[in-house]
C-alpha cells in the first residue's frame, strides 16, 4: 500500500506546544482544500461520465425485456432467472472457469517454476531474454489471434508436427473441434501471459535475501523445499500483481474468443463477454446480455477481491 | 559442477521460452512471405520471397485509413488522459484533499471493470447523439478508462515524491499549479513516460470498443477492427494475405516497442495494480 497519508500543514515541524497554532491551520487549509478537486473534475467527469455511469444503466437495462428499438418491458429479476433456468449463466461462466485454469492458474504456475529453478544462477542476457518475452503482451489480440489460427489451422504448423511425428490420426482443425476448441483457445492465453509472468517472478526472486537461500541450505533444505519455503513466500507480492493481472484478462476476454471461434462451434467457447456481445448487437436479447454482464463484472470483482485478500501483504508499507 | 549444470539448464529454458513466445508471429510473418496464391503448408520457408500479399492486403482491407484513424484516436486519448490524470493524481497525491482515500477507490474500480459492461449502454447513447462511426465515440470511453489507471498511477508517483521537495514550492507562495508544472513535473517525467506508452498499448489494441462504435462506418474502423473484418471475410482473403494483413497491423506498435522497449516493460511489469 502506499501512503495514504497526505502532508498537513505544519505536522512535521510543529513541536508539541504549539498546538492551538497549527489546528488553526488546518481548519483553515481543510476549508479551502475542497477547491484542490478543481484539479480532479475533469478526470472524474470524463470517468463517471463514460465508465461509471454506463455499468449502473447496464444494471437498470438488466430488469428489462429489450430488442435495443422499441419499446422495452419491465420483468424485474425475470432475465436472471431465465438465464439460469435455461443454464446459459453455468455454461458461460464454466468457459470462464476453464479460461482461469488456461490464462490464470497455468502461466502463474510455469513463471513460477522457471523463476524457482533460477534463483542459484546468474541470468546472462536477462534484458534481451524479457524483451522477447514480453512480445505477447504488446501485439494486438487481434493478431495473436490470427497467428493462432494458422498455428491450428488443418494444413497449419502443429498439424504438420504431428504428422512428422507419426500422430497423423490426432491432427484435426483444433479450432473447430467440438472436443478442442475451449482447450486450444485456452492455451493462446497461457502464451500470451506466461512471459510476463515468469519476469515478474524473476525480477522477485532477484530481490530475495541471499541469506535466506543459504540458511536453508545449511539447514539440509534440498531445491523442492527451498521453493516453497524461501521462494514462493518471497513472491508473494509478485505473485498477487500476476494473478490479478491474469484473472481480469482471462474473465474479461473477448477479443481472443471472439477472432479465433467467436464462440463456437455451437456454444463450446461461449464466455459471457461473447454472449454479451452476441445479446446486445446480433441477436438483439439487449436485457439478457446486459444481465450477463452484470453477473460477469460482479464476478471479476468477487475473484480479484478474493485473490488480493489471500495474499494480502503481511507488513503495510 | 552442479552451479554449471544449473546454469546451462536455465538459459537452454530460457531459450526455448523465447522461441515459443516468437513462434506465432514467425509463423505468419513466413506464411505472408510467400508468392500470393502458393499453396501452403506447415513450415515450408518461403522458397521464393515476396510482399505480394503485403501489397495485396494493404489495397484490399483499407488499412492506410484504419492507420490514419488508429493514430488519431491513440494520439488524442494518450494526451488528454495524460493530462487530466497528471491533474487529478497531482490533487489527490499531494494536496491535503477531503475524502481523497474514497475518491481514489472509486477510480480503482475502473481498473477492474470490464468494458464490456458498458458498451451496451455507450452504444446507445453515441447511437443518440449521432456518434456512431465517428472517432469521438471510442475517443470519449477510452479516455474515461484511461484516467482511472493514470490518476491511480501518477497518485501513486506524486505521493512517493518526498514532502520536503513537495512543500519546497508552497512555502515560496507558488500557486498550485506552478509548484506542479515547475518543481513535481519535472521529477515525474519518466513516470509519465511510462504512463504514457502503457496507454498508448492499450488504446491502439483495443478492439471491443472499436468493434462496437465504429463498424458501420469502414472509414473510421481502427487497425485491430480493419483486421477482424479483413481475417473473418475468406472470400477476400487466401491465408498468406491474412497474415500478411496481421502483419502490417502489428508493425507499427513493434516499431514502438523496439523503440521504447525500456518503458513498455516497466510499465508491464509495474502492472496496473499498485494500490
Amino acid at each position: 500500500m502506499t501512503s495514504t497519508t497526505t502532508p498537513r500543514a505544519g505536522r512535521d515541524h510543529a513541536p508539541g506546544r504549539e498546538v492551538p497554532a497549527p489546528a488553526l491551520g488546518r481548519r483553515r487549509r481543510r476549508r479551502r482544500d475542497w477547491w484542490g478537486y478543481l484539479f480532479v473534475l475533469p478526470a472524474l467527469a470524463v470517468y463517471v461520465a463514460f465508465a461509471l455511469r454506463p455499468i449502473g444503466e447496464t444494471a437498470y437495462t438488466s430488469l428489462f425485456e429489450w430488442d435495443g428499438l422499441t419499446l422495452a418491458t419491465w420483468v424485474g429479476f425475470g432475465n436472471y432467472t431465465e438465464l439460469f433456468e435455461s443454464g446459459v449463466l453455468q455454461s458461460t461462466l464454466g468457459h470462464s472457469l476453464v479460461f482461469l485454469v488456461f490464462y490464470a492458474l497455468l502461466p502463474t504456475a510455469v513463471g513460477l517454476v522457471i523463476a524457482g529453478l533460477m534463483t542459484r544462477i546468474r541470468i546472462r542476457g536477462l534484458a534481451l531474454f524479457r524483451s522477447v518475452l514480453f512480445i505477447p503482451q504488446i501485439l494486438s489480440s487481434v493478431v495473436i489471434a490470427v497467428a493462432w489460427r494458422w498455428v491450428y489451422d488443418l494444413g497449419g504448423p502443429l498439424n504438420a508436427v504431428l504428422d512428422a511425428l507419426g500422430l497423423g490420426g490426432v491432427t484435426r482443425a483444433w479450432l473447430g473441434d467440438f472436443d478442442t476448441a475451449l482447450v486450444s483457445v485456452g492455451l493462446i492465453g497461457t502464451w500470451v501471459q506466461f512471459g510476463l509472468c515468469m519476469m515478474l517472478f524473476l525480477a522477485g526472486a532477484q530481490r530475495i535475501p541471499r541469506e535466506l537461500y543459504e540458511s536453508a541450505r545449511i539447514d539440509g533444505a534440498g531445491a523442492i523445499r527451498e521453493f516453497f519455503v524461501v521462494t514462493v513466500p518471497g513472491l508473494r507480492t509478485e505473485l498477487r500483481i500476476a494473478l490479478v493481472l491474469t484473472t481480469i484478462f482471462a474473465l474479461r476476454n473477448f477479443d481472443i474468443v471472439w477472432n479465433t471461434t467467436a464462440g463456437g462451434p455451437g456454444t463450446s467457447t461461449t464466455v459471457p463477454s461473447v454472449y454479451v456481445y452476441q445479446g446486445a448487437f446480433l441477436t438483439r436479447e439487449v436485457g439478457d446480455a446486459a444481465a450477463v454482464a452484470v453477473v460477469l463484472t460482479l464476478f471479476i470483482l468477487v475473484v480479484v477481491g478474493a485473490i488480493m485478500a489471500a495474499l494480502r501483504e503481511r507488513e503495510a508499507r | 559442477m552442479t552451479r554449471r549444470r544449473d546454469a546451462v539448464v536455465s538459459h537452454a529454458l530460457l531459450v526455448l521460452a523465447s522461441l515459443v513466445a516468437l513462434y506465432p508471429f514467425l509463423s505468419i510473418l513466413m506464411l505472408a512471405l510467400n508468392e500470393p496464391g502458393r499453396r501452403l503448408s506447415g513450415f515450408a520457408l518461403p522458397e521464393n520471397p515476396s510482399f505480394g500479399n503485403f501489397t495485396n492486403a494493404w489495397e484490399r482491407g483499407g488499412f492506410s485509413d484504419a492507420l490514419v484513424s488508429s493514430l488519431i484516436i491513440t494520439g488524442t486519448v494518450v494526451v488528454v488522459a495524460v493530462l487530466l490524470s497528471v491533474l487529478a493524481g497531482y490533487a489527490l497525491g499531494v494536496l491535503d484533499l477531503p475524502l481523497a482515500k474514497v475518491v481514489v477507490g472509486v477510480f480503482l474500480l475502473g481498473l477492474v471493470m470490464p468494458y464490456e459492461a458498458t458498451v451496451i449502454p455507450i452504444y446507445h447513447q453515441m447511437k443518440e447523439w449521432g456518434l456512431l462511426g465517428t472517432y469521438p465515440a471510442v475517443i470519449l470511453p477510452q479516455i474515461a478508462f484511461s484516467v482511472a489507471l493514470g490518476t491511480v498511477w501518477m497518485r501513486g508517483y506524486f505521493g512517493s515524491i518526498p514532502a520536503t521537495l513537495r512543500e519546497a514550492g508552497m512555502i515560496d507562495g507558488a500557486g498550485k499549479l506552478q509548484v506542479l508544472r515547475h518543481i513535481l513535473l519535472p521529477v515525474a517525467a519518466p513516470a509519465v513516460g511510462v504512463l504514457a506508452t502503457l496507454l498508448f498499448l492499450y488504446t491502439w489494441n483495443e478492439f471491443l470498443l472499436g468493434l462496437v462504435l465504429l463498424s458501420d462506418n469502414p472509414d473510421a474502423r481502427t487497425t485491430p477492427v480493419a483486421l477482424s473484418f479483413f481475417a473473418g471475410n475468406r472470400r477476400e482473403s487466401d491465408p498468406g494475405t491474412t497474415a500478411a494483413a496481421a502483419v502490417l497491423v502489428a508493425l507499427p506498435v513493434l516499431i514502438a516497442y523496439v523503440a521504447a522497449q525500456r518503458k513498455f516493460v516497466q510499465g508491464l511489469l509495474a502492472g496496473a495494480v499498485k494500490e
